[in-house]
């Protein structure tokens, strides 16, 4: 492509920024410039001591639980909010029990879908289907528009293969690495599944990637206690390639099956970043280890965001399937749907809760069924 | 990823530019495009809509004003509309007549309380409060491990007891008294709003403490579902403040203006990146474009400052404006610009950018050509392109792995980039000579207010060379 073109870009950019750049790091120094407001000394109570000099404790607050009486939002906004949560069970009550078939019910199941987080594009793809059945009398009932949907919603996530891959080898331990963007629920999810692997008879060992976080290998640690699995961790804010591969090696040489590797929550728009985790994928085979399974997590609260996560991630580390988390909250975790059906990245696992055994298969039927439930 | 909403109504404005009067399928189109940039953007259906017939009557008000741009002048009254909504009363801290003032940190799993807890922590520092940290998250493991380590980095105490959170809360304000500390930040644990027990918890905990402020702590990546949790912590809590977090994704962020939508608090901070001092007070005008999917120029620059390696940044400019950049400084520079993340999304998130530029489809690929040649000359070569003679264009050809014509090119372009830089930072010559140090002022011509920067600087920029059809307008 045009040479000049991607020049002109350059340019362009180089010039506002480093014009930018000028500029602000201007005013902040003009801010600077401004003397703080002087801090007001607080008047502090002197510590109580008992008679012999130690200090006493307060003693505790009591905890009442007061009458509370929360002031509301104007009621006419937050009554509309509520009553236009509309579930999809709102949204079938809505159909059914309109009778016959009208645009009405179509916004209805517009409004569930959106609602779900499985996003406009997709949204206008199936109802576009349903429409046109509709048009050509295929569908001329409400019950069987509303089996229509979750028909086709099903079928298209038919077929998939949600196996967690694992190939048996002596002295060639599998990898599975854990990767996404800040808060979703990686470790956690190592902890859920290293136990699961190990009630299932494997050795896992846990390599506690993420050497950026606060406290981060600690949290994996607890969780390495919990499941009965192993843990080679670093030095904080070393290189987390470093990391993963000791993990391998140390899994070699004891013949454990299965490594699982922690990686420091990141945003995909951070080149830097996935860059790091590119060499860290690729470091995690240079060794005795096979990289088997790059699961990407994503929280169910995720919008539409968690599409361009997939593709990136996807693109930079080769995913192989989804792990969905915290969907036993009220997000309905549509964004996967868009995930498996765009890109084509299977769902594989399912997070249902904060502790060890809320970690289940993902099943399509099921998903389906609880988008359109409650 | 997704469409520019300026492209996206282009089509719709030509046609209405020139009516005299507008059509209700006008309106619908226009308004149409509008819902589909608010739903992408994960603005909750139900807010969508009461803001869609909100901005209606503005946005077409806008289009009959016989105005020489309706499509700007459209977009901009959506954006007002949207700032409208997502700023108004905005947050300033009233510190409690009787210390500490208390914050309460609330929200759901790994929305960023802790870090967001530790960074306000730092902020109250900067305002010259002496805040005490309070590790009330019992649930997560090594949850107060993590605060401790955050309070260490910024030299913040950080108080926690492994009994009961509760329990925590309560000593916890009692330290505060006792160490003379005069604000409190309570962590709390990450929570499902329909986690009844612990819905209660964080009840009692609030019940504990009698927070002055209670923050709810939202991803900026949420989707619809913002809204029920916004709801249900607001009607346990009654919520003070909202603070973002992880904007420095490239979620739109609709999530903040549902959640202003149903609870009418303010949005009281930015959290943009993992460092304690990513921290900022919310721009609503800010995130009004980023959510109508345009670009946000001002957080870009503020990103690139980081990126950018200040002291070098500033040199160069100068050196830009008086003539004097070099390759080696073009290429340096680009090596900043590649920190902020692909080329291709920064051309996006530009506004303004001419749109023949914009659908270029750069890919980071594209720049590794004109990396490589630069890289193959000498360092004289760089500092003085005129002395490229015809065997040095092979040799740098031959090592770029290009062809003798790219090397031509980009000695060209460079070269009227140059020209056109000493154009822009001569109209300050007058101004630089008073400053006594060459290229240390702005040239005032460059008028670049940095409240107000919205490129229209750029775009009256001299005709770029190789671009047809003038300036963008």
């Amino acid at each position: 492509m045009g040479f000049e073109v991607i020049f002109l870009i350059l340019a362009v950019l180089v010039v506002a920024f480093g014009i930018g750049v000028l500029v602000i790091s201007r005013r902040n120094a003009a801010r600077a410039d401004r003397p703080p407001t002087p801090p007001t000394t607080p008047d502090t109570p002197p510590p109580r001591t008992a008679a012999d000099g130690t200090l006493v404790a307060e003693p505790p607050i009591e905890v009442v639980e007061a009458d509370e009486i929360v002031e509301v939002a104007p009621a006419t906004l937050r009554d509309r909010m509520s009553k236009a949560r509309s579930t999809f069970a709102g949204a079938f009550a809505g159909v059914l029990g309109r009778g016959g078939l009208s645009d009405e019910d179509f916004d209805d199941l517009e409004e569930a879908l959106l609602r779900a987080d499985v996003g406009v594009g997709l949204t206008d793809e199936l109802l576009g289907g349903l429409r046109a059945l509709v048009d050509a009398k295929e569908i001329t009932e409400p019950q069987e528009l509303l089996d229509g949907l979750q028909t086709e919603m099903t079928s298209r996530l038919a077929g998939s293969d949600r196996s967690l891959h694992f190939e048996a080898g002596e002295g060639s331990p599998n990898v599975w690495m854990f990767v996404g963007v800040n808060g979703v629920g990686k470790t956690t999810t190592i902890g859920k599944l290293a136990n699961q692997q190990i009630g299932d008879g494997r050795t896992v060992l846990l390599a506690a990637g993420d050497t950026f976080r606060a406290a981060a290998a600690e949290q994996l640690g607890t969780w390495a206690e919990r499941s009965g699995a192993e843990i080679v961790r670093g030095a904080d804010g070393g290189d987390p390639s470093s990391v993963i591969f000791d993990g391998v090696e140390r899994a070699a040489s004891r013949d454990i099956d299965l490594v699982m590797a922690d990686t420091a929550g990141r945003l995909h728009t951070k080149t830097n970043l996935m860059d790091e985790l590119r060499k860290v994928r690729r470091v995690a085979e240079k060794g005795a280890g096979r990289v088997t399974e790059t699961l990407l997590v994503i929280d169910a609260t995720t919008g539409q965001n968690g599409l361009t996560q997939a593709r990136e991630f996807g693109e930079a580390t080769n995913v192989t399937g989804v792990v969905l988390t915290k969907l036993d909250g009220s997000a309905k975790g549509g964004i996967v749907f868009a995930v498996e059906t765009e890109i084509g990245i299977p769902i594989k696992l399912v997070g249902i809760g904060e502790t060890i055994d809320d970690l289940v298969p993902f099943d399509p039927d099921e998903f389906i069924s609880a988008l359109f439930d409650q | 990823m997704f469409d520019n909403l300026s492209t996206r109504l282009e089509g719709i404005v030509k046609k209405i530019r020139g009516k005299g009067r507008l059509t209700e399928a006008d309106v619908d189109e226009v308004m149409k495009e509008i819902r589909t940039a608010l739903l992408e953007a994960d603005v909750n259906v139900t807010a969508v809509r009461s803001i869609c017939n909100r901005i209606r009557e503005h946005a077409i008000g806008a289009t009959r004003s016989q105005s020489l741009d309706p499509g700007q002048q459209v977009i901009k009254a959506v954006s007002d509309e949207l700032t409208r909504a997502l700023g108004g009363e905005t947050l300033s801290i009233t510190y409690a007549s009787r210390p500490p003032t208390v914050v309460l940190m609330a929200g759901l799993q790994g929305s960023g309380k802790t870090t967001a807890a530790a960074k306000l922590a730092l902020w109250f520092k900067g305002q010259g409060r002496q805040p005490l940290l309070v590790g009330a998250d019992l649930q997560r493991p090594a949850a107060v491990e993590q605060l401790r380590t955050l309070g260490g980095q910024i030299d913040v105490p950080v108080f926690s007891d492994p009994e009961d959170p509760v329990l925590t809360a309560a000593d916890g304000l009692d330290e505060a008294k006792r160490l003379g500390r005069d604000v409190l930040i309570v962590d709390t644990a990450g929570r499902l709003s329909i986690d009844v027990e612990m819905m209660e918890q964080v009840r009692l905990i609030s019940g504990a403490v009698d927070p002055d402020y209670t923050f709810l702590v939202i991803d900026a990546m949420t989707g619809q579902d913002a809204v029920q949790t916004a709801e249900a912590f607001d009607e346990i809590l009654r919520i003070d403040g909202v603070i973002m977090s992880k904007l420095d994704g490239d979620a739109r962020g609709g999530a903040a203006l549902s959640v202003k939508e149903v609870i009418g608090r303010p949005i009281a901070f930015a959290s943009t990146g993992e460092k304690l001092n990513e921290f900022e007070q919310f721009h609503p005008d800010r995130m009004a474009s980023r959510i109508l999917g345009m670009g946000d120029m001002l957080t870009l620059i503020e990103q690139a400052e980081q990126a950018f390696e200040a002291d070098e940044a500033e040199e160069a400019a100068a050196r830009l404006m008086d003539g004097q950049f070099t390759l080696d400084d073009f290429l340096e520079q680009m090596q900043q610009l590649k920190k902020m993340g692909s080329i291709g999304n920064l051309v996006g998130m530009m506004p303004g950018m001419p749109k023949e530029l914009k659908g270029a489809n750069i890919d980071d690929d594209d720049l590794k050509p004109i990396e490589a040649i630069i890289r193959s000359m000498t360092p004289e070569e760089r500092a003085e392109p005129v002395i490229i003679n015809g065997s040095r264009r092979m040799r740098i050809a031959t090592g770029s792995g290009t062809q003798v014509g790219d090397v031509n090119r980009l000695v060209k372009q460079f070269g009227e980039m140059q020209k056109m830089m000493k154009k822009m930072g001569g109209m300050g010559s007058a101004k630089r000579g008073k400053k006594g140090k060459r290229g240390r002022g702005l040239p005032p011509g460059l008028d670049l207010d940095p409240a107000s920067l919205d490129l229209s600087s750029l775009q009256g920029m001299p005709d770029l060379p190789g671009l047809s059809g003038g300036p963008p307008r």
